[in-house]
């Protein structure tokens, strides 16, 4: 029961819209009260650690729990808390163990997409998951240029051209850019070709890169860093392109631009990896037969 | 000056641009994070051994499953991200944002001001 009590606490996808916007400000404090009023209101609120050890365990189906001492920990949804693999149970129970006197739900992004696969608050499915991630095709932050300052210009050039070049070849589309407000015409065939390819991911994969195209404000980059074409980093920082060129221009303010960015990095690895561990995976199968 | 003020980033991003860290600098990225994350006993935790089972074995069969052995670069890397970003940020929410608001007295001496001590201010008696 308890368990229950204090995971369905961790936050939801519902709650990550919001919190986008609001965890910057100050409503950490003031949420506690409302808590037991709106469950999924709670992710920015922080509640005192309540276990000391936390293992995992595989259960009959092959799938992996999470234990919080004896007790197993479940979704804001109250399921059980259960993932695919062991190598995602031990990452989520890493989040775990990391909180320390209190638990900050905020940093466990893990432990969040887990738990929105899980329980699917909105209740949707893939077709409009997908329909979803391919509306930011029209609006992909790197087809989007400005026409000034020249520095800009040159430096969008320069530092996307050659994504969008390789999103192009490795997909056999075309995408484009444009400076106008309207943004590039893409082509019925694109979004057919890419709705095609993100088909072929699974429930749990999408939901991972539906976050991280939601994160970066880019299938184009969002696809680049999921093939491995670019690093979390690189995604992260050519997402923010812009930003780094004003920084560069009117000097950096820790608390917004870093804050800001340590966040944007952090969820879209957690988003990246949610991706690479719930794919169908060579790796691992390679594994049981070696041992 | 916009053009010598475009040149930093354009290098740090081409130095960004680079090829993944070695796989052994990550391994041991990684562990440094554990460490800061478990304390001193984080050898015994499953995320040390797990992380140390896949360098160990990517290392032995890194011939047969060169692709595997990618993934799991590309994988490592993100996970050191995810750590080490998850780490600094929460340590800029401490010192920027984790407080909650600030007291009245606080906010009036950011601004150089003092709250009135006497209750109800100047003509409190009349």
């Amino acid at each position: 029961m308890l368990i229950g009590k204090y995971a369905c606490i961790a936050n939801s996808c519902l709650m990550r819209t919001f919190q986008t916007q609001t965890s910057r400000s100050k409503v950490c404090l003031r949420n506690q009260h409302y808590e037991c009023v709106a469950r999924y209101s709670a992710a920015t609120a922080e509640r005192k650690r309540f276990y000391q050890d936390v293992s995992i365990s595989q259960s009959e189906g092959g799938l992996y729990e999470i234990n919080l001492d004896q007790r197993k920990l479940k979704t804001p949804g109250g399921k059980l808390f259960t993932v695919p693999n062991e190598a995602l149970a031990i990452a989520v129970a890493t989040e775990w163990d990391a909180q320390r006197d209190t638990l900050k739900f905020y940093t466990m992004h893990l432990t969040t997409l887990c738990n929105t696969a899980l329980d699917n608050p909105t209740q949707r499915s893939k077709e409009q998951m997908i329909t979803a991630a391919l509306k930011f095709l029209e609006t992909d932050t790197i087809c989007y240029r400005v026409d000034e300052p020249h520095g800009l210009v040159e430096l969008q050039k320069n530092e996307w051209d050659p994504v969008l070049q390789w999103i192009e070849k490795r997909y056999n589309v075309a995408i484009g850019s444009s400076a106008s407000i309207l943004g590039p015409e893409i082509p019925e065939a694109t979004k057919d070709n890419l709705r095609q390819h993100l088909k072929s991911y699974n429930f749990w994969s999408l939901t991972g890169l539906e976050y991280v195209i939601t994160q970066l404000k880019s299938i184009v980059l969002s696809l680049g860093m999921i093939d491995r074409h670019l690093s979390v980093e690189q995604a992260v920082l050519l997402s923010r392109l812009e930003e780094e060129y004003q920084i560069r221009r009117w000097g950096n303010v820790e608390w917004a631009h870093d804050y800001d960015m340590y966040e944007l990095r952090a969820r879209t690895a957690a988003g990246a990896l949610f991706v690479h561990l719930t794919s169908e995976s060579s790796t691992v199968k390679h594994k049981l037969l070696q041992d | 000056m916009p053009g010598s003020r475009r040149a930093p980033l354009q290098s740090q991003h081409r130095s960004t641009m680079a090829a993944l860290s070695s796989p052994l600098r990550v391994c041991r990225g990684i562990l440094k994070e554990l460490r800061a994350i478990q304390g001193p006993s984080y050898k015994k935790s499953l995320a040390y051994n797990y992380v140390m089972d896949q360098f160990r074995k990517n290392k032995v069969t890194g011939e047969r499953y060169c692709r595997a052995k990618q993934e799991a670069h590309h994988a490592s890397h993100t996970y050191l991200c995810l750590l080490a970003s998850t780490r600094n940020h929460l340590v800029l929410h401490n010192l920027y944002h984790g407080k909650g608001e600030r007291s009245p007295e606080e906010v009036a001496s950011l601004v150089g001001l003092r709250l009135p001590t006497q209750p109800g201010g100047k003509g409190w008696e009349k």
